[in-house]
């Protein structure tokens, strides 16, 4: 399922949201999840999974077609934990 | 952040009411858990894509006795963060 699948499928599911307020509403809830990420902050959907940032640490690696070393800075990468309840239901 | 802050975002933008806003935010995941259920696999562009996996089963030791158990195959969820979020992440503000 794609974006706008989903928007397709809300919008048909919903007897108030025309095509463009489901779009409205689905990139609300992905830009607000991304915005709250980029700040820093942890998001929590119940039932779903939550998001957060993880710090990586600055190492040294090789590139492997010339292995010349090379370093990489820390840097910081979202992470998702699967909610119980949808944990459950994917390995039903 | 939670689904609270979510359903107020939609709220305030889109003139619903909070009890509206509230189901149709709740619909959306709904929508997602019932793809994910099905083992379909869902792509948000510029976000990510969440992908049902297939683990085989493997031999296991419990941590706390020692002793080797059998981990049972099992399908689980994975989150692959698209290069756009992942950039997002790391900007300088």
């Amino acid at each position: 399922m794609t974006k706008s699948e989903l928007i397709e499928k809300l919008s048909d599911g919903h007897e108030l949201l025309n095509k463009k307020e489901a779009e409205t509403v689905v990139n609300l809830i992905f830009d607000g999840i991304e915005g709250a990420l980029s700040d820093g902050d942890r998001v929590e959907i119940r039932g779903f999974g939550s998001f957060s940032v993880r710090e990586r640490e600055a190492r040294e690696a090789r590139n492997p077609k010339s292995g010349e070393l090379v370093k990489i800075p820390s840097r910081r990468t979202p992470f998702f934990k699967t909610g119980k309840e949808l944990r459950e239901r994917v390995d039903a | 952040m939670t689904k609270a802050d979510l359903i107020e975002s939609v709220y305030l933008t889109t003139g619903f009411s909070k009890k509206e806003s509230a189901a149709i935010v709740e619909m959306v995941f709904d929508l997602m858990k019932t793809t994910l259920e099905q083992g379909e696999k869902i792509k948000i562009a510029g976000f990510g894509n969440f992908v049902v996996k297939e683990k085989a089963s493997r031999r296991g030791r419990n941590p706390q006795t020692g002793s080797e158990i059998e981990i049972s195959a099992r399908k689980i969820l994975t989150f692959k963060p698209s290069q756009v979020l992942k950039s997002a992440i790391n900007e300088e503000d």
